[in-house]
């Protein structure tokens, strides 16, 4: 690990700088784009990542891995104003393998540390939480204005919001649609085990789809019912657009939820559901006061895997016109602009990765409440 | 009053319990015991709609068991399974709580009888009444389940092999725990069982139970005297008949006069313990102690005269 940062801090460049968004960059390395600062920050870095080979104590490692991000997310901003000259609103500047290298290998070391450390769930969620903030702070205080992604961001800020609350509604839409339908159909296939077979295995099939040509197969349907059922058109129904967007992320979501509901039920201990039985608990009953509360922490698991799957998969949307953060990643290839297709990227596995770590968090507790643990 | 008639299940054509018919007085303890695949729990289960009849009726107190739904008749009746059945995500206060919660007693009166079973199964209600489940050792799962089941104060309890997770030392104090509780209450049980030693020591009545069919039905003295058919006397082990008469009666029941020397035993002792003692210490006798003082004496020859056939 330290070696890949040794090769990212001394070898690859730091940052790139380009006259214009389209020329071929010039690649720079910390020393050359900062002068003496930069000797003092690879100094410090190279100090950093030796330490990461000897066995310190994981606290320690972990302030190391936190200062060190801290200060390239610092010196790249830094770099990025310094070399752009005054009023030049075409030059480019963005964070260069090195950097990205160097990142990598210290959110890695970090992440590990952070791992070991083996916290408590609410104990996560207020690193995570202390991590957006550091990161909002950044934002905030113009540090990075000067860098390529956010110099996109600037010219089309208004698109970016707009694009990310139409990719937000499409993950946690089709999520919550999941989660309406898929939870009383695993209900029933736990109910009537001669139809499980049959719903869990057409599920399958959708699931083996590829997401791509999925998108592709819902755009005829989805347009006949645009143009042929009475104010479907008006809700925005067609065949292209956020409606097959929603619909594809609907489908792959159904499965992992009526299988994960599946499971859990049966999971229920046997005797517990028994003896709600013998004591004259009504179906309803054993359904909302053992059965679910019992299965929750595997329903909570698909819930998981679902809303970080479609907040991934909700890029590839913006190939059929469905908008969200996609449309940037899709633009930006077209166009052969990085800093446009990681405006769409970064948002999308910054907001996968936050969402993984709360409902993990949660699920912990949801588990610790009832037994085993401890 | 548990009445049982001309009671069967069938499972694809196949008997499972085949037309049985015997009463439970109130009060009484009814052991049904049998191997397993006998239809034991299947007639137990019958009686709380757990398993509905192909056949034949149930009263419980003189009316039809089929006369309301199931859930409401279930309400009425204890029902106690082996490995306690807990709820392991509720407190033992919510467990014990459960069929007052669905019967909507109020708050007040619901945390009074938690408090009142816990102290009756010997639990500090202070100490135990948030625990969880998986917080208690295997015996207070146990108590927590037989006071769960009786917590309505329910006129049937229904036990299926209630003790069989307990290993035998705990085993033996749930099965004195629940005489006493059992006589202070005045509850009917019908308890299923694999264990003819447990029957004989719980049971008022014991049904021996094979391929569905009631062999016998009656008290553990007259099983153990005059066994109904070969079945019976298997289940019984030939061999061990003269120590189970002996198991039914205790020293203070056999009591005379004269002296006896060395450590007295219990007027409580079954006569099976006071004559294994009288071997193991070569003794003829042995003094009889009640409430602290000595009454008499047991001897090996009163012990033998209660050990033969009657």
């Amino acid at each position: 690990m330290a070696l890949i940062g040794l090769v990212g801090l001394v070898v690859l460049p730091f940052v790139l700088f380009r006259a214009n968004r389209i020329v071929q960059g010039e690649p720079l390395r910390a020393w050359e784009a900062l002068g003496d600062s930069g000797i003092a920050l690879v100094a410090v870095l190279g100090i950093a990542l030796a330490s990461l080979v000897i066995r310190t104590r994981l606290s320690v490692r972990l302030a190391i891995c936190g200062g060190a991000l801290l200060g390239l997310s610092i010196f790249v901003g830094l770099a990025a104003s310094a070399l752009i000259p005054e009023g030049d609103n075409f030059a480019r500047v963005s964070a260069g393998s090195g950097f990205w290298l160097m990142a990598f290998a210290f959110a890695l070391a970090g992440a590990d540390a952070l791992a070991r450390l083996g916290l408590r769930p609410l104990a996560r969620i207020g690193v995570l939480a202390s991590v957006l903030a550091g990161l909002a702070g950044i934002l905030m205080s113009g540090l990075w204005d000067d860098i390529d992604v956010l110099r996109e961001y600037q010219s089309r800020a208004g698109a970016f919001w707009r694009e990310l609350q139409v990719h937000l509604f499409l993950a946690f839409g089709a999520v919550g649609a999941a989660i309406a339908i898929g939870v009383p159909l695993g209900i029933v296939c736990y109910r009537i085990p001669r139809v499980r077979a049959g719903i869990l295995g057409t599920l399958n099939v959708v699931q083996t789809v590829p997401s791509i040509a999925l998108f592709g197969l819902l755009i005829a349907p989805m347009a006949w019912i645009g143009a042929n059922i009475p104010g479907a058109a008006a809700l925005g129904i067609a065949g292209i657009g956020y409606a097959p967007a929603f619909v594809a992320l609907f489908a792959y979501s159904l499965l992992p939820m009526v299988s994960n509901t599946v499971v859990g039920l049966d999971g229920v201990p046997r005797d517990a559901n028994e003896a709600a039985r013998g004591m004259g608990m009504t179906n309803g009953q054993r359904l909302t006061q053992i059965l679910l509360p019992l299965a929750f922490p595997v329903i909570l698991t698909g819930i998981r895997i679902v809303l970080v799957q479609n907040i991934g998969l909700a890029v590839i949307a913006g190939l059929i016109g469905g908008g969200g953060l996609g449309t940037f990643v899709f633009q930006g290839i077209t166009q052969t602009a990085m800093p446009l297709v990681l405006l769409g990227a970064i948002p999308a596995v910054v907001m996968a990765f936050a969402a993984a770590i709360i409902l993990d968090a949660g699920v912990e507790l949801s588990q610790g409440r009832k037994s085993t643990s401890r | 009053m548990i009445e049982i008639e001309n009671l069967s299940k069938h499972y694809d054509g196949r008997a499972v319990v085949d037309d049985v018919t015997l009463a439970v007085a109130d009060g009484e303890i009814a052991a049904i015991v049998g191997t397993s695949g006998s239809g034991k729990t299947t007639l137990l289960r019958m009686i709380n709609r757990l398993v509905e009849p192909t056949s034949g009726t149930v009263r419980i107190d003189g009316r039809d068991i089929l006369d309301q739904p199931p859930y409401q008749l279930r309400r009425q009746i204890g029902y106690a399974i082996q490995g306690h059945g807990l709820f392991p995500h509720h407190d033992v206060a919510r467990n014990i709580a459960t069929v007052p919660r669905l019967l909507g007693w109020d708050k007040a009166k619901i945390a009074a009888r938690v408090d009142e079973l816990l102290t009756l199964f010997q639990l500090e209600p202070e100490a135990y009444r948030h625990r969880m489940p998986h917080e208690l050792s295997g015996g207070q799962k146990q108590r927590v389940g037989v006071a769960r089941a009786l917590a309505a104060g329910p006129a049937v309890l229904l036990m299926d092999e209630p003790f069989g997770a307990l290993d035998p030392i705990i085993r033996a104090k749930a099965q004195e725990d629940l005489l006493d509780i059992q006589r202070r209450l005045g509850t009917t049980i019908v308890l299923v069982t694999h264990d003819m030693d447990e029957a004989i020591k719980l049971g008022n009545k014991i049904a021996v139970m094979s391929d569905g069919k009631v062999r016998q039905y009656a008290a553990p003295e007259e099983i153990i005297a005059a066994p109904a058919d070969d079945f019976v006397l298997a289940m019984l082990g030939s061999g061990d008949r003269a120590f189970r008469l002996l198991s039914l009666k205790t020293a203070g029941q056999a009591v005379g006069p004269g002296p006896a020397d060395g450590k007295p035993i219990t007027a409580a002792a079954s006569l099976r313990e006071a004559y294994a003692e009288m071997l193991w210490s070569r003794r003829e006798a042995l003094p009889v102690e009640r409430d602290g003082a000595i009454v008499g004496r047991v001897t090996r020859a009163a012990c033998e005269a209660e050990a033969t056939r009657p």
